[in-house]
């Protein structure tokens, strides 16, 4: 009875439970008859495929995953924590470094929620530029996944197409903010600047740029029979499974389930001002997951382009005071980031600073089906499972 | 390779040439390879420039290199078993230094003239698998013992398809002999039409494709790179080498890379002749002395062509998965290189 006693069992659900039970016998059968044993593998904290600290822990049947745990915590840098000791304005600079491929992306429901606690609204062109540079960090973070997932799976070209790419989409942002990785560039009330001069013809030539490279990209990588044979079939996550969960993002889409927060919520972005279409796919297979990233891809540089088209004028900054006081008050606010939905919900006492900012990141949810995923996966399918939920580190240890 | 000079050598002399022309045979291709494909082709390919300061357009960056890794510390880890762990890279390296003394380079230019030449080659060139599995099993790392495993595994599997995609260059040249089968593919005809010899890369095709394929995988080059893996197994049974023996082992991949490569131009390229200029010589003994010096010209040159094709595949696709690669084997290229067989067998007898 050994098993039943065994502290990793305990730990898991009723049906993980089941699944892992199983696996043990079978691997004491194994044991009996041809005297092996498993083996526990760390794929990490310092692996080249975790780029970043995340830990694996499988237990191995020759290459074929027994059970296999996440184990995070080694990069936290406890931000929820630290917002309690800085002012309104101070906390852009920390949520910056949070997924720290599409930094924009995360200021953004934070003002958010600051704004809706003050109940000021940012002028329309400060919202339309809010969504563009948005956008743009969402191209920039997802081509570099575009370009990485080659690189997981044994192709080293895409990735350097993907930092070449990456690089024009970094010099937008950098032109317009100031900052190529860390814009901190919201306001609550607005943006601090207004976009420079010849900024909108140079993004409309980048997002060219762009699409070709997702072209590029779907032949190269896509239409390729082995990273098919890799991908397709690999790490299913039926719908139901991915809604309980709590997956966002991609992840959810690519399992058939048609959410998306750009538009299905109302919030003061101009998402709802542009048509534009919200990809899903039926599989929930690993390929489906990177497939609909690298339609998402395109379908933001068309946003893009949209919102370009149609961007009023006017000025860029409410009315605010210059000393920020934030009115008692609680508020939720979520965003369709990159990785998934990205949420602050920030608790005010009517000073300088928050009282209580809980941050919801989409790649700690995002990985936690990881153990139920990984069961019965061969050791290279980790790797291919763990590429194609994208994660990034910092957005899993806060 | 002693009759072109003419003089008589003694002994120790001649063993001296002879380990300096298989240095030389060895660590050339090696350092071309590298250079011309590892640093600058796939820079190229990547929007990149690759090395430029060390040298012109970064010629020397391989002597650079080579002088870090000797600098560098070895390191070797505590539990590991020392004499194994140290006697693998040799042992990796060996296979190939083995291998390239079978390569007839011209005429007279060869190391030995063995009659089974082939049968030779193919049996050597598996004795890399061993100090991998050495390396895998010595270093006391996980990744390390799986790495070893797959290579092990892989290795095993790919030897059959390439033994039978030679089979039919045998068949075809009646001999195992790699001089005489040089001969065979530039002074023969093919299917009665004299003009360009009969280079069985035409004749053979099929057979090419799947030892080319075969190879791919003997060398562990990508879409066939479990064994190394860097992005599941760190660097699979490399990881735990530093300093001059992971020196050792990048040597002998891209040497082994070559003398394969120049294996196959041999088998399947016409080695060292250009079978559609071989002005009618009817013997081994009529080939005029000058290309002893030509032939490794040629040789070096249809080598790089061959290794060409095997980097471009490399810097291309995404890697196998092991169950994948092992089908693969299995149950497309051992059938077809069988298939192969019996219609070459058929079509000597007919022609």
């Amino acid at each position: 009875m050994t098993i039943l006693n065994d502290p990793v069992s305990a730990k898991l659900g009723n049906r993980q439970q089941l699944s892992y039970i199983a696996s043990q016998a079978a691997d004491a059968r194994l044991n009996v008859e041809l005297e092996t044993e498993g083996m526990t593998l760390n794929i990490g904290p310092q692996h080249p495929a975790t780029h970043g600290t995340l830990r694996i822990i499988a237990r191995l049947d020759g290459e074929q995953v027994v059970w296999a745990e996440p184990s995070c915590g080694y990069m936290h840098r406890g931000y929820e924590k630290l917002t309690e000791v800085r002012t309104f304005p101070q906390v852009t600079t920390l949520v910056n470094r949070i997924d720290w491929l599409g930094s924009f992306a995360n200021e953004v429901p934070f003002i958010l929620a600051a704004e809706k606690l003050m109940g000021v609204e940012a002028p329309p062109r400060a919202q339309w530029i809010r969504t563009i540079l948005f956008e743009l960090s969402r191209i920039a973070n997802v081509s570099l996944f575009l370009g990485d997932l080659g690189v997981q799976l044994g192709a080293i070209t895409p990735v350097f197409l993907a930092f070449r790419d990456r690089e024009y989409v970094l010099n937008l942002i950098e032109s317009a903010t100031g900052g190529r990785f860390h814009p901190n560039f919201d306001r609550i009330g607005g943006l601090k600047d207004d976009l420079p001069a010849g900024w909108i013809d140079e993004t409309k030539v980048v997002m060219k740029k762009l699409r070709n490279f997702c072209d590029e990209i779907e032949t190269l990588l896509f239409g390729n029979e082995i990273f098919q044979s890799r991908t397709r079939g690999i790490g299913v996550i039926p719908r139901d499974v991915a809604l309980q969960y709590g997956l966002s993002g991609a992840n959810l889409r690519a399992s058939g389930v048609d959410w998306d927060l750009r538009r299905d919520q109302d919030i003061a972005l101009a998402y709802n001002k542009v048509d534009f279409k919200v990809w899903t796919h039926p599989d929930g297979d690993s390929f489906a997951r990177c497939w609909i990233r690298l339609q998402e891809t395109r379908e933001a540089t068309l946003i893009v382009d949209k919102l370009l088209d149609g961007i009023p004028s006017g000025p860029v900054m409410a009315k605010v005071p210059k000393i920020i006081k934030v009115p008692e008050g609680e508020a939720w606010v979520s965003t369709e980031n990159p990785l998934g939905e990205m949420g602050y919900y920030v608790v005010s006492r009517g000073d300088l600073g928050p009282f209580r900012v809980k941050i919801r990141s989409a790649s700690f949810n995002n990985i936690s089906i990881t153990p139920w995923l990984l069961r019965g996966v061969y050791v290279p399918d980790i790797i291919t499972i763990l590429a194609s939920l994208y994660f990034i580190l910092g957005d899993i240890d806060r | 390779m002693f009759a072109l000079l003419a003089v008589e050598i003694p002994y120790w002399g001649q063993s001296l040439l002879r380990v300096l022309g298989g240095l030389v045979a060895v660590l050339l291709p090696a350092g071309t390879i590298v250079y011309l494909f590892l640093f600058k082709m796939m820079s190229f390919m990547q929007s990149r420039l690759g090395p430029m300061e060390a040298g012109p357009y970064g010629s020397l960056q391989l002597v650079a290199e080579v002088g870090k890794w000797l600098q560098k510390e070895d390191i070797q880890p505590e539990s590991a078993d020392k004499p194994i762990f140290k006697m693998a890279p040799i042992v990796v390296l060996m296979s190939t230094f083995l291998l390239v003394v079978v390569v007839p380079f011209g005429p007279d230019a060869w190391f030995t003239d063995f009659e089974t030449g082939v049968f030779y080659a193919l049996a050597v060139s598996s004795i890399s698998v061993l100090g991998i599995l050495m390396a895998g099993w010595s270093s006391a790392n996980k990744y390390s013992l799986l790495g070893g495993l797959r290579a092990a595994g892989q290795l095993i599997a790919y030897e059959l398809p390439m033994v039978l995609a030679v089979m039919g260059v045998v068949i075809q040249a009646g001999t195992m002999n790699l001089q005489q089968i040089v001969f065979a593919q530039n002074a023969s005809s093919m299917f009665g039409f004299d003009g360009v010899g009969n280079p069985y890369v035409l004749t053979q095709f099929v057979g090419f494709v799947v030892f080319m394929i075969a190879i791919q995988a003997e060398l562990t080059q990508a879409p066939f790179d479990m064994p190394i893996a860097e992005s599941e197994l760190v660097s699979g049974y490399m990881t735990e080498y530093s300093g001059f023996r992971f020196l050792i082992f990048f040597i002998g991949e891209f040497a082994t890379a070559g003398v394969f490569a120049m294996i196959a131009s041999t088998l399947f390229l016409g080695g060292w002749g250009i079978p559609f200029a071989w002005f009618g010589w009817t013997s081994m003994d009529d080939v005029s002395n000058w290309m002893n010096i030509a032939g490794p010209i040629i040789v070096i040159t249809k080598m790089l062509v061959l290794t060409f094709l095997i980097m471009w595949v490399r810097f291309t696709y995404p890697r196998f998965r092991e169950d994948q690669l092992q089908r693969f084997a299995w149950k497309v290229l051992i059938p077809v290189s069988l298939a192969n067989i019996m219609a070459t067998a058929v079509l000597k007898v007919a022609f």
